[in-house]
């Protein structure tokens, strides 16, 4: 073995901790050269999306079902955070969690006759859900605070390390995308994510398998609402007010199209279409009141020449030229 | 190993079985034919908890099949291939025979996420058994292409391995070699052949009459959706009802 073989090798077999620790280390130093408040909320903006967009790529991806409505799970999350740590006056943490143990519990309750749908009518179903948990946020306003929202939250702390400002934020955001990053990759690297691979594939295949359907469709429900119900907890603390507005269904098919343009399927993906749905309103700034029709014209051109989404489609295209130029070499 | 008593199955009024009885014996290759329509597939469908028989028994062992779930029923250790491949595109060679080992990877969702080493090694041993069932049907340097760009016989086999490889009690191969060619057909012959030498119990499913001659141990003839004949191939073959039904039929194509 040659020394480029080795290295070769050795990146092939640790690709995964290799790219997680090269995210670690860009995140660690980024606030280093980027202390501009903006950018940087932007950025911490990205790592929560980075929390849903993970979660519900399992779920869309991955299991190859469909939810237009986990913004009620990132609003339970976010109401639920506000309520436990205002109205009742609990520490932040233990809410936070106590708030993701309540919302898979929803979601249990919602996924189990919920998942027995598939196709448009799971698409359905889970809209209805979004709409019946916004309009409990906008009208049962001694609780909620109705359309004006819920101020006041407080910020999130550590001992006395009180995370208030943007560059705290940005260390507590990304290792929280970090985490929840690592554990879907070694999910989809198990037998657990093949499983779900499979129910994607074919469900009848997969059942001939040995995998319970309809369990593991109701499982993997769970766990992506337990990360937007994360992702919304740290939404609440991170900005101290919420309100109706940032969970209803629009910011639905937000997170579902964030998905599907990072690449359905790839965890990396997501980290890119949750980037680029966030930046791309600001970058198209600049055209004012077209901004909307840019927008969406960008969103349709990926999707007609990258079907696969951004992260998928490129590497299929950059392997299908690799291989292609390996086999002209070899024919020579 | 299998026993199947007096099953029957009707779509609305239409009966697609009816009082099919026969047993699969331990470690013998037992062949279903008929002609299309017969109910070959239906019936395979009941014994794997894909359709409920509208009556009747199926006991494997001594577990009463009907009634169970799908996935209950791959847990006992019975495996099958599917007429129209059912493969999963998205993953690799490799990966799509790992799913073949998908009841011993068994690990919560939460330990999954955590990846603690003993799953790890698990992971690596399943891996090594998948790579060993892909060099024995002759996949070994694909293991780590995307299955969608194999060729179908490649795609056929690695159906084949799947199903093989977690080594169950009783494989049910729908039509392992439709659409192959001759070359692909001897060789997924010899595949077989091989795993009935090895003493794995068979339950097959074929329109190549020549294969099913050459490798059963026992013959059963389903005719609209009754069993019309049971026996060696020998006795099968010369056998008057069948003759009519099925292999007079050929000839009258042929």
């Amino acid at each position: 073995m040659t020394r480029k073989q080795k290295i070769l090798y050795f990146i092939t077999l640790h690709h995964t901790g290799l790219t997680v620790s090269t995210l670690s280390l860009v995140l660690v130093l980024y606030p280093l050269f980027e202390d501009n408040p903006y950018t940087l909320g932007l950025t911490n903006l990205i790592a929560i999306y980075v929390i849903i967009v993970v979660g519900l790529n399992l779920f869309i991806g991955y299991a190859g079902q469909i939810s237009l409505g986990h913004a009620a799970f990132f609003g339970l999350g976010a109401y639920g955070s506000a309520i436990a740590t205002v109205t009742f006056g609990l520490p932040a943490w233990p809410a936070m969690a106590g708030v993701a143990a309540l919302v898979a519990l929803v979601a249990l309750v919602v996924g189990v006759p919920t998942l027995r749908l598939s196709g448009h009518y799971l698409a359905m179903a889970t809209l209805g859900c979004n709409i019946v948990v916004h309009t409990i946020m906008l009208q049962w306003d001694q609780v909620t605070g109705g359309p004006s929202g819920f101020p006041g939250i407080p910020s999130l702390s550590i001992g006395g390390f009180v995370f208030d400002d943007e560059v705290r934020l940005h260390y507590l955001l990304w290792s929280f995308a970090l985490l929840a990053l690592l554990l879907a990759l070694n999910l989809v690297r198990s037998g657990v994510g093949r499983g779900l691979a499979a129910l994607a594939g074919d469900e009848t295949a997969a059942a001939a398998l040995g995998v319970d359907t309809r369990r593991a469709k109701i499982k993997v429900f769970v766990l992506s609402a337990v990360f937007a119900s994360v992702a919304g907890s740290l939404f609440a603390h991170c900005y101290g007010f919420v309100s109706p507005d940032s969970f209803d269904i629009f910011a639905s098919t937000d997170m579902a199209i964030m998905v599907v343009v990072g690449g359905m399927g790839s965890i990396w993906g997501s980290v890119i279409g949750a980037g680029l749905l966030t930046l791309l309103p600001e970058w198209i700034d600049v055209f004012e009141n077209y901004k909307d029709l840019i927008h969406g014209l960008i969103l349709v051109l990926i999707l007609m020449f990258l079907p696969q989404g951004l992260m998928t489609g490129l590497y299929e295209k950059i392997r299908d030229k690799v291989t292609l130029k390996r086999q002209k070499n070899a024919a020579s | 190993m299998l026993h199947l008593d007096k099953v029957s199955k009707h779509f609305g009024g239409l009966p697609a079985l009816d009082q099919v009885s026969f047993s699969v014996p331990r470690g013998q290759v037992t062949a279903l034919i008929g002609p299309n329509g017969a109910g070959k597939s239906t019936l395979i469908n009941c014994m794997t908890g894909v359709l409920e028989p509208t009556s009747g028994s199926i006991r494997f062992i001594d577990q009463q099949l009907v009634g169970q779930a799908a996935h209950t029923i791959a847990r006992l250790g019975i495996a099958r291939t599917f007429q129209n491949l059912k493969l999963f595109p998205r993953l690799s060679v490799l990966d799509n025979v790992l799913t073949g080992l998908n009841c011993e990877a068994g690990a919560s969702m939460t330990l999954a996420m955590l990846r603690l080493p003993y799953l790890r090694h698990r992971e690596r041993r399943l891996k090594l058994r998948a790579l060993e069932a892909l060099d024995r049907f002759g996949l070994a340097d694909k293991s780590r292409v995307p299955v969608e760009v194999l060729a179908y016989g490649d795609k056929k086999r690695v159906e084949l391995a799947r199903a093989c490889v977690a080594e169950p009690l009783l494989v049910l191969l729908d039509e392992p070699v439709a659409g192959l060619n001759s070359e692909e057909t001897a060789a997924v012959g010899e595949q077989l052949k091989r795993l009935r030498t090895a003493g794995q119990t068979l339950l097959l499913v074929e329109h190549d009459m020549e294969l099913v001659m050459e490798i059963a141990d026992q013959v059963v003839v389903l005719d609209s959706g009754r069993c019309i004949a049971r026996g060696t191939p020998n006795e099968v073959r010369n056998n008057p009802l069948v003759l009519e039904a099925y292999l007079g039929q050929m000839e009258a194509t042929a």
